[in-house]
């Protein structure tokens, strides 16, 4: 028996949302008294797969081929579910980003393993097998039961706390089978812009709505981003206006996110808008009208005009950080 | 060619959901349904390409599971231009039973391209696409914001953190997108309407299969702390708390 965690990286590297799944799957194999194991696909380095014992892993596996290049989802699938096999899985974890989201469904039919997708929780009960997950965008929760053996869940992110273990975790390399035949697609092109703080990774977003009035008045936005370390982020309408670029849109039809903080800067606060960014453990608001939907969603706010508040809110950060 | 889109038929976005029968079921009273956001730009998509001919695509068919009372969010779609639709009929019992339902509807006919939403916007499950593309062996591309025909391929936009990768990819294909595929949904024409009564809606019973999940009761979010007021002339204190209250800078 075994619980299995595919983690996925980056160049060889993880992020803090694949130890956020390694903790979250060690403590559900601790659940079913049976061993944790880590799986990550293309070449990694030992020390970097050393790290997720010190999150909970007893095994770390890399699986490995030249020829995986690209991210291919059948061929994922494939591997994943024949470790599964190998290591008499239970439950297969996977982050529920977009890697996750496009195994967990093929591993599900793959495997006739009942799904349990963006969960936040540890599973409220192991027999039935019951987990909670967020629906209606936020606006409700709902108690799923997973009637089959195998269970597979996606963890949404940041919502696991990191829990640290002394772990040795046993390493192995293994070679797995990379089928080209079936490679129907492929990758012409990549644009990537690099060096910017991902939206879906960052502890802290920054974002602006209409209220901003213009796209000449993201200067203020932009500082404070930086200097707290901030992804910046923004309404639809801004995007559409073309204020901000699209891949900064929160919400309901666009980024879901869940930082520790979101500030929300001359955004009314929307359903659609709120279902992107409920899961922020803090929303902060700063909006003219005390009557604006954000303030109910917010822990603190502030009552003013974004134009007056953003360059005090700014001198008040310097000032904390020391410039 | 012939295109697929699912559609899913969920409540407007903006509805205050509630449950009844101790929390188990949700509310319909008043509810106004629509096709779901990703669903219906999906579908314009598939129109936009149609409109141009040297796309050569035949029909645009859409395909939803659901009992008879989704009918009018499939004529909508059929106003909106589809050509024809199909219904499962069948209650939704879970992701796995709607895919394979679906999958049986696409077998019927030789789809080239099947678009499925990102996420519906009631269970927000994404599961859907890819556990099709499973069911039928097809490849899939998520996160996708684009599609394009070119010489007798699609070339589709896939975002990647921090950017995009063009693919080109043979059919059949299952496309699951999200915001980008379309600008805004294209809106149903009067004409669209009248002609959507006559188009043709072929109602499937649905294949026997388990569902492998159960929803047992659902569970309204905590009403969360009321907001603290910060003075806007003093935003010093602002930082105050989310240092030494929330700890969060
Ligand atoms: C199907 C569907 C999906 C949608 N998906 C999304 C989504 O994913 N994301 C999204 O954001 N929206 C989405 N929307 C749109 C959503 O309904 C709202 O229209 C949108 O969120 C409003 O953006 P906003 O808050 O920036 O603008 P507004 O609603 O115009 O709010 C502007 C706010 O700024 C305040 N303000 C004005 N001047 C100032 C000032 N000087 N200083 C401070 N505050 C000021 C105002 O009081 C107001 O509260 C969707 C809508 C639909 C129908």
């Amino acid at each position: 028996m075994s619980v299995l965690i595919f983690v996925e990286n980056w160049d060889g590297k993880f992020k803090k949302l694949s130890f956020e799944l390694v903790s979250y799957g060690s403590k559900i194999a601790e659940m079913l008294a049976t061993e944790a194991i880590a799986i990550t696909i293309g070449n990694v380095d030992n020390a970097e797969l050393a790290k997720l014992g010190k999150y909970g892993a007893d095994r770390v596996i890399n699986a490995v081929n030249d020829g995986i290049q690209i991210f291919d989802s059948q061929n994922f699938t494939s591997i994943i579910a024949g470790f599964a096999d190998k290591e008499n899985a239970r439950v297969i974890v996977l982050s529920n980003n977009s890697t996750g989201k496009a195994l967990a469904p093929r591993l599900s039919v793959r495997l006739k393993a009942g799904l349990g997708s963006g969960v936040s929780k540890l599973p409220a009960n192991i027999e039935p097998f019951s987990v909670f997950k967020k629906v209606y965008s936020g606006n409700a929760f709902a108690n799923i039961v997973i009637k089959t053996d195998i269970k597979i869940l996606t963890l949404a992110q940041n919502s696991f706390e990191l829990i640290e273990s002394d772990k040795n975790a046993d390493i192995s390399q293994v070679l797995v089978e990379w089928d080209t035949s079936g490679l129907k697609t492929k990758v012409n092109e990549v644009q990537k812009q690099e060096g910017k703080i991902l939206l879906t990774d960052a502890d802290v977003v920054i974002s602006g709505g209409r209220g901003m009035k213009s796209s000449d008045n993201w200067g203020p936005i932009l500082e404070l981003a930086d200097l707290l370390g901030a992804a910046t982020a923004c309404s639809r309408p801004v995007s559409d206006e073309g204020w901000r670029p699209h891949d900064e849109h929160t919400g309901q039809t666009g980024k879901i996110i869940a930082p520790n903080l979101y500030l929300a800067i001359g955004i009314s606060g929307a359903t659609q808008h709120l279902a992107g960014v409920s899961s922020s453990k803090f929303i902060v608001a700063i909006n003219t009208d005390k009557d604006a939907p954000i303030f109910s969603a917010a822990q603190y706010g502030i009552i003013g005009d974004a134009g007056k508040v953003l360059p005090k809110l700014v001198e008040a950060v310097k000032e904390l950080k020391g410039k | 060619m012939k295109i697929l889109v699912c559609i899913s038929h969920v409540p407007d976005t903006t509805t205050k959901v509630k449950f009844i029968d101790d929390f188990k079921k949700i509310d319909i009273a008043g509810i106004q349904w629509i096709i779901n956001p990703w669903d219906e730009l999906s579908l314009t998509r598939a129109l936009e390409l149609k409109d141009d001919p040297s796309n050569g695509i035949q029909s645009v068919t859409v395909a939803n599971v659901g009992l008879v009372g989704t009918e009018p969010t499939i004529r909508k779609a059929l106003a909106i231009g589809a050509d024809d639709a199909i219904r499962v009929n069948a209650d939704p019992k879970d992701a796995y039973y709607v895919a394979a339902q679906l999958a049986n509807a696409a077998k019927s006919e030789q789809y080239d391209i099947i678009f499925c939403g990102i996420e519906s916007s009631d269970y927000n499950g994404s599961t859907v696409g890819g556990m099709l593309a499973e069911f039928l062996g097809y490849p899939s591309i998520s996160s996708v914001s684009g599609v394009k025909i070119e010489n007798g391929q699609a070339v589709v936009t896939r975002e990647i953190d921090g950017g995009k990768e063009l693919i080109s990819a043979a059919y059949p294909l299952v496309a699951i997108v999200q915001k980008g595929i379309a600008k805004e949904p294209r809106i149903a024409a009067m004409r669209g309407i009248m002609m959507a009564r006559t188009k043709p809606l072929k109602v499937l019973e649905p294949v026997e299969i388990d569902s492998l999940t159960e929803l047992i009761s659902f569970e309204m979010p905590k009403p969360r702390a009321a907001c603290k007021f910060v003075d806007p002339e003093n935003p010093r204190q602002l930082i105050e708390l989310l240092q030494n209250e929330a700890k969060i800078i």
